[in-house]
């Protein structure tokens, strides 16, 4: 296979090999076995921890789906699939699917606003100016702030007649004000527009770390030959940047998709109930808890680790394979 | 559920109640409590209720333990305040399934405690409490499931328009409205001296639902509400009718700007932060009303303008003179310890229940306690919760919390304008079947 190996491949198996001189200590068999028991002996407490906190539930959750239960005593009272596809399953209620629908908006929006905002932020912060550290300390304050915090927040500020309503007025803006939190038409909207404000952060702190890892001397280089910041930027510094990104928008979009305590904040329940600001997160928990159908409300916990899951998938597939196999290509090549 | 306020059935209730109560005692529920074993051993009562904002009535349960603790030192009660539908809807529900209940926690009746009670997480309390049940009247009936008893009420009121009176005098408004024309009348002239009519906290759903339960309530008959409650029989027509009343009045404009964002009691700008603030007219809401504004105004004081009038009648309806209220109960689980009882038979004697009615938090439950109130809009509505024909409870807690919350969400899209009348039946029907 490789130029290391080809003298036993030819020279066939162990009569060929020299005979060496055994070394006292375990056999090879010995030491196998030595090497298994070390593996178990390591890898057994995150095994047993990962299957009683993370796989065991997982399948209750799909065998509690299939049940209708209010979640007091036992499930017994067994559904099949309805709670998926029934009916009243999930794939046939509409507030179901409107929250599937917020999900991809927050989803799209997110990767297509706190991107591009959060590089171009990045590649301003990453040249040298007075005062850099400060600005780069405020763009992260959205970010690490609770989001608790954050929902009430802008729940004060986007109230009838509060800040916003009040400084739109002032500039002669009166005409567009709208209910933020409570036009059924508008309020996703203004959920995208919530999560960009904290979110942005994130995608700055790590495109600032991966910028930091580009090499000067290719800046420089670039410099020398006359390019310009812009064609600097292009050229060399945004494709450099390439892995950072793709990670980031696999954290986004799994991000995005598990959407929950924002919206639960800063919308209201009657909002949320309408299908104007839930996501399905939101919409598992509303129907999981408040209205008591547990069975339910675990198929649509099934049903959102899929997609996330799926996602999950494809994305490395397709777009983070070559950030996860180039490494691994690399060391072989270094091998050989 | 219904509670016809007749004396005949107010007898004949207390009656039975008694006899069950007698019956049950020598079987298998009634053992009573070993007196001898009582207060000997340390034990630790683990309290829920929902006064979770600082105010009179968080005050009131503190001193209600510590003077529990005083004459009974081997009991220590640690209390937990938590915001009511988080307590309801989630916290008690979590803690029943995970089989660590808080001993004593609040109860709200109905079809919940019917469902609890089937799944045995409460302590059958019917022979320990017979002097308390007795006391109270038919109240208690909505604690008590197939004739036994399972949790104690404190408090029950009637529901209605908690209103501003000066606002009332400045558009030119006497009195208060009796019928629902009259309502709108009302509505019209306050709108016209640019007056918020009604507010109202859509936002948390049950505040904008309990206007189509008030309208049910006076379209169906009795038994169309207990064929509903009992059997998830939604057919009649009057739950349609009830949807196109609600609709007809949401037409009317009464409500403020973006109900749908507005919080029923949580800060100034939820609906009763709007009343209490003198900045609507108006507030549909049950007799806790008055409690929850008073930790929402500047002052921390009850509006000296408040005022209260009970939901108008309506022309045509079957259910006549009804009106629908609910109170709070406390319920032990089934895990507590026997002193668990005696703490809630102590709430409900007469001289605590005199103390809570000073505290103007609510309408006390014990016969004579309500001469311990000392506001008047709430001796109002302890009137008028007496001379009521029949008493309905809150619809979702009747109908369970599944049916309730499907119920509230489909009354939330007519709010929204997006739903309709026979999209809450189909709604009451789809929660039950899932």
């Amino acid at each position: 296979m490789t130029a290391t190996e080809p003298s036993v491949s030819l020279a066939g198996r162990a009569p060929a090999r020299p005979a060496r001189p055994r070394l006292a200590g375990p056999s090879r068999a010995a030491r196998t076995r030595r090497k298994w028991y070390e593996i178990i002996g390591l890898t057994a407490p995150a095994l047993i921890v990962f299957t009683v906190f993370v796989l065991a539930p997982m399948a209750f959750a799909v065998y509690y789906s299939l049940y209708k239960w209010s979640g007091y005593g036992w499930p017994t009272d067994f559904r099949g699939l309805d709670n998926y596809i029934g009916t009243y399953g999930a794939f046939r209620d509409k507030i179901f699917l409107d929250g599937l629908r917020n999900n991809a908006i927050i989803l799209v929006g997110s990767l297509l606003v706190q991107g591009p905002l959060a590089l171009g932020i990045a590649l301003l912060l990453n040249r040298r100016f007075r005062g850099r550290s400060v600005f780069r300390l405020l763009t992260f304050v959205p970010y690490v702030i609770a989001p608790v915090t954050v929902g009430i927040m802008w729940q004060l500020i986007l109230v009838r007649d509060g800040t916003l309503d009040t400084l739109m007025s002032r500039v002669g803006l009166g005409g567009l004000i709208t209910g933020w939190l409570a036009n059924t038409h508008v309020v996703i909207w203004t959920m995208l527009f919530i999560l960009t404000w904290q979110y942005t952060g994130f995608a700055l702190i790590l495109f600032l770390a991966g910028l930091a890892n580009i090499p000067h001397e290719l800046m420089e280089a670039a410099a020398i030959d006359g390019a310009s910041w812009w064609q600097t930027q292009r050229r060399i510094t945004i494709p450099m940047l390439g892995s950072t990104i793709r990670i980031w928008m696999f954290l986004s979009m799994i991000g995005s998709l598990q959407v929950f305590d924002v919206i639960w904040v800063a919308s209201t329940p009657a909002v949320r109930s309408l299908g104007a600001s839930n996501s399905m997160a939101t919409y598992m928990v509303d129907h999981g808890f408040t209205e008591r159908e547990w069975g339910y409300g675990n198929a649509v916990a099934v049903i959102l680790f899929f997609i996330s899951f799926i996602a999950a998938v494809i994305f490395q597939r397709f777009v983070l394979s070559r950030d996860i196999e180039a490494p691994a290509k690399a060391r072989r090549r270094v091998k050989n | 559920m219904r509670i016809k306020r007749r004396s005949g059935a107010v007898l004949a209730l207390v009656a039975t109640t008694v006899l069950v109560a007698s019956g049950c005692s020598s079987g298998n529920s009634g053992t009573g409590t070993n007196t001898s074993d009582l207060y000997k051993n340390p034990v630790t009562i683990n309290w829920w209720h929902n006064a979770n904002q600082a105010g009179p009535l968080q005050t009131f349960w503190q001193k209600v333990a510590d003077d529990f603790h005083a004459l009974h030192p081997t009991v220590t009660i640690k209390i937990s305040a938590i915001e009511t539908n988080d307590l309801q809807r989630n916290r008690i529900p979590a803690a029943l399934l995970s089989g660590n209940p808080p001993d004593l926690f609040q109860s709200w009746g109905g079809g919940e405690i019917a469902d609890q009670v089937k799944a045995g997480y409460l302590k059958d309390i019917t022979a320990d409490t017979k002097n308390e049940v007795a006391s109270m009247g038919p109240a208690a009936n909505i604690w008590a499931v197939g004739g036994k008893q399972y949790a104690l009420p404190f408090d029950f009121g009637i529901e209605g328009f908690w209103y501003n009176k000066d606002l009332f005098t400045k558009a030119g408004i006497s009195s208060p409205p009796t019928t629902l024309d009259e309502l709108n009348q009302d509505v019209t002239k306050l709108k016209q001296n640019n007056i918020t009519p009604i507010s109202v906290g859509a936002g948390d759903k049950w505040p904008a639902a309990h206007y189509w339960y008030n309208f049910a309530v006076h379209d169906c008959s009795a038994a169309a509400i207990t064929n509903a409650a009992t059997k998830q029989d939604f057919n009649d027509s009057c739950f349609v009718k009830a949807g196109d009343d609600t609709k007809t009045f949401i037409a009317t404009k009464p409500f403020q700007n973006d109900f749908l964002a507005t919080p029923g009691q949580q800060g100034a700008n939820s609906s009763a932060g709007l009343l209490a603030n003198g900045k609507a007219a108006m507030e549909l809401m049950g007799a806790w009303d008055g409690g929850t504004m008073q930790t929402l105004t500047p002052d921390q004081k009850e509006p000296s303008f408040l005022s209260w009038f009970p939901f108008p009648s309506t022309s045509g309806g079957a259910g006549g003179n009804v009106q629908m209220g609910g109170g709070d109960g406390f319920a032990c689980s089934n895990k507590a310890p026997a002193e668990c009882v005696e703490l809630l038979k102590y709430i409900d004697s007469p001289d605590v229940e005199k103390a809570f009615a000073a505290t103007g938090a609510g309408i006390p439950v014990v016969k004579g306690a309500e001469a311990g109130l000392s506001d008047p809009v709430l001796q109002t509505i302890a009137k008028a919760t007496q001379s009521a024909q029949s008493v309905d409870l809150w619809l979702d807690t009747q109908f369970g919390s599944t049916a309730g919350t499907a119920m509230n969400d489909a009354i939330v899209a007519i709010f929204a304008g997006s739903g309709s009348s026979q999209g809450v039946v189909d709604a009451l029907k789809k929660a039950t079947s899932r």
